[in-house]
């Protein structure tokens, strides 16, 4: 079993997401992280899935997605050829005592500080899986309040993009 | 110019060729059918919209365009859905058109409101709910393009109600055709194809699945053809009976659950199986899953390649149209021929598994020697509509389809209630054969009100009813799993089918012997008219081909 990243261009059109989920759950593949949003072209969106599986199962769910008539194109993402990257926000309990040590860890991470009362703090970082996670169990001692989490979201390195056909 | 939006539907309807819209009024569709009266299309009323869904569907098969069925908002669209379902499931072309509730409403859970786009979403090749009635031609002329191209299946428009009767100034050019997400398969690959010449050469054992892809590409006389020259055994799924003559030395019968024992016995034999335009669904495949797997190369062909490795991993995959597939292989394998061992091993095969038929008199008609006499009779020229259950399966191994256009059935889905309606529509494409519809006395009630229909319409059906006053697959299902614990089988309750036809006006007669099988269908075929026949049935008459078969046993009854 793989983490597999699939990108996807949709005609922006209202209900398009909801035939993309929809697929998902009707045949029994799961969604493990998902984002959307238009591209410069406002007419298109990309939809960025990332599923757990392996090569067969990858095949059929971009077989599947690619009869979906407002899907218009598909590229399976290799984890070495792409930038992906998430955006977490979470709710960080502190005290005085404790406020310098998260600041620290926000840190070393270079997450940022977007908001501060006096018992708690608001993070926000960016980054892979590894390190969303990673600093999730370092904050996670001083007690977590609330996370708030967006699916990945991806682009490949270099020269090669995932464009309309002319 | 200007136009109402409902004005520009019919309009589009008949530039895209429409003859004939089954449907079922209510206040949303109401724009629609008004609009109808004026043009040149004619509206047929059925007596529920699962009639005008199936009647569509019936009409597409034979007509092999897109069948086109209209229903109001909420419970009329809901309606549709089984009829949708069937249709998406045997890839047949259908246009759907459902009033919406206006525009301001929707998301109100108004009067008669339901989500039909959302709910046909699984089983509709594409839904669009309008917004813009300025999209109505785009919009009708795509909808058609994506049901009748590639692999065909239903697609619906939710109409608001509003937009229906709004005004719209339209241009008078029409936009071109430009969808982005949709485009259309180009030849099949060369090396594939050759890949697939050498894999036939080198095999001891081959045989070929003809599923209904062959009938959809229309590829029926270039399958022959090729089959002539290589002499590969044959043997088809439901939906691609009568791509080969069901007499032809090569056709070994129906693979799967309920077909022939030596199709079902030959495919456990082979060690390459070619399939061309079949899903392998799980009925096809029931006896023959585990050889596919592990014993019997696969080459798998179809136009959709989501279904190439959806059930089973092929060895060779090939995506294509399946006459364009035959085109390219065929002058590779002109000078090819199956071995003489394997056909003569095939031919022992099917002589050892063929089965007598009882055809003296015992007190009931035996279905599998009335379809025979059917056939002896009618042969090819006439259409036959089947229910599902025994009915179906009896026709579908005794009645020797020569050609798979005349041979209309709820494959995929399995849907009791399709066959009169689809026999309606079949009946509407063409006035030409008469047309059949066979039945049992439990699928004949799911959509006997059709009758009306029928008269109302003047549209002829023969009408064939096994009576068993049980639901027979089930009935057989119990006896085989369930320990012959017959429950919720019996008909008990069911009117006099003959004094019923004779409320409608329609001739029709009673037999229970063999021997006034020929009497009563010459009776039935005098007059281009209705007709309905009732046949009484054994009710411990199996289906029985099939690897399973054992007689069922009376265990009488409660």
């Amino acid at each position: 079993m793989e983490r597999y990243t699939l990108s996807v261009l949709v005609e922006n059109r209202a209900g398009v997401l909801s035939r993309v989920v929809g697929l998902f759950s009707r045949r029994g593949f799961n969604i493990e992280s998902l984002s959307v949003g238009p591209t410069q072209d406002e007419r298109i969106s990309r939809i960025t899935i990332e599923v757990i599986g392996d090569e067969l199962l990858l095949e059929q769910i971009s077989k599947q997605l690619s009869k979906l008539i407002d899907v218009i194109k598909i590229k399976t993402l290799r984890s070495s050829e792409i930038v992906k990257r998430g955006l977490v926000l979470v709710k960080v309990k502190v005290t005085p005592k404790t406020r310098s040590e998260v600041m620290e860890i926000t840190n070393v991470f270079r997450a940022n500080i977007v908001d501060i009362s006096t018992s708690t703090l608001v993070i926000e970082l960016t980054g892979g899986n590894g390190k969303l996670n990673a600093f999730l169990e370092m904050i996670e001692p001083y007690g977590i309040e609330e996370i708030a989490k967006t699916g990945m979201t991806a682009l490949e390195r270099g020269t090669n993009t995932l464009k309309l056909d002319k | 110019m200007k136009m109402t939006g409902a004005q520009m539907v019919v309009s589009t309807l008949e530039k895209n060729g429409v003859k004939v819209v089954f449907g079922y009024p209510g206040a949303a569709n109401c724009p629609i059918i008004d609009k109808l009266s004026f043009s040149s299309i004619k509206h047929i009323l059925t007596r529920n919209e699962q009639g005008a869904a199936h009647m569509a569907s019936g009409y597409a098969r034979v007509t092999k365009t897109a069948g086109v069925c209209t229903a109001t908002s909420g419970p009329g669209a809901t309606n549709l859905i089984t009829g949708i379902a069937t249709a998406y499931m045997d890839s047949v072309p259908m246009v759907v058109l459902t009033g919406q509730v206006g525009l301001p409403l929707v998301g109100k859970d108004a009067f008669q409101e339901v989500d039909i786009t959302g709910a046909t979403l699984p089983f509709t090749k594409h839904n669009y709910l309008v917004k813009d009635g300025l999209d109505i031609p785009r919009i009708v002329n795509e909808a058609f393009h994506i049901a009748n191209t590639g692999r065909p299946g239903p697609v619906l428009i939710d109409f608001p109600m509003d937009i229906l009767k709004q005004e719209f100034e339209y241009p008078d050019a029409e936009e071109e055709l430009n969808i982005k997400g949709y485009k259309l398969l180009g030849k099949a690959s060369e090396p594939q194809i050759k890949k697939v010449a050498e894999a036939i050469k080198a095999a001891q054992r081959p045989m070929i699945l003809a599923g209904g892809g062959v009938v959809i590409s229309d590829a029926v006389s270039e399958f022959r053809a090729f089959d002539d020259i290589t002499n590969i055994p044959v043997m088809s799924t439901m939906m691609g009976v009568g791509v080969m003559n069901s007499t032809d030395r090569n056709y070994y019968g129906m693979l799967g659950s309920h077909g022939s024992r030596a199709a079902n016995a030959l495919i456990n034999k082979a060690d390459l199986l070619v399939v061309m335009g079949s899903r392998l669904g799980d009925r096809t495949t029931a006896h023959a899953s585990r050889a596919l797997e592990y014993k019997c190369r696969l080459i798998h062909i179809d136009i959709d390649p989501a279904e190439i490795g959806k059930n089973i991993q092929p060895y060779i995959p090939v995506v294509g149209d399946i006459k364009d597939v035959i085109s390219q292989l065929k002058p590779l394998l002109q000078d090819y021929k199956v071995s003489e061992e394997w056909d003569k091993e095939a031919q022992e095969i099917k002589e050892r598994f063929a089965q007598k038929i009882v055809t003296e008199d015992t007190g009931t008609v035996n279905p599998k020697y009335f379809l025979k006499r059917l056939c002896a009779k009618v042969g090819s020229n006439a259409y036959i509509a089947t229910e599902v259950g025994q009915n179906q399966i009896w026709t579908t191994n005794y009645y020797d389809f020569t050609s798979p256009r005349n041979f209309l059935t709820s494959g995929g889905f399995g849907t009791m209630g399709y066959g009169l309606p689809a026999a309606i529509g079949a009946s509407t494409a063409q006035k030409k054969l008469p047309v059949f519809s066979i039945m049992g006395d439990g699928s004949f009630q799911m959509n006997l009100p059709e009758m009306g229909t029928m008269c109302q319409w003047d549209i002829p059906v023969k009408m064939v009813v096994f009576k068993n006053n049980r639901l027979g697959m089930v009935h057989e299902h119990q006896f085989m799993l369930y320990n012959s614990n017959y429950q919720a089988v019996y008909l008990d309750g069911s009117p006099d089918f003959n004094k019923l036809a004779d409320a409608y006006g329609i001739k029709n007669s009673y037999i229970k012997e063999n021997s006034q099988i020929d009497g009563a269908i010459d009776e039935m075929m005098k007059d281009n008219e209705s007709y309905l026949l009732v046949l009484e049935v054994d009710p411990y008459e199996t289906t029985g081909d099939s690897l399973n078969e054992k007689p069922m046993t009376v265990k009488e009854d409660n």
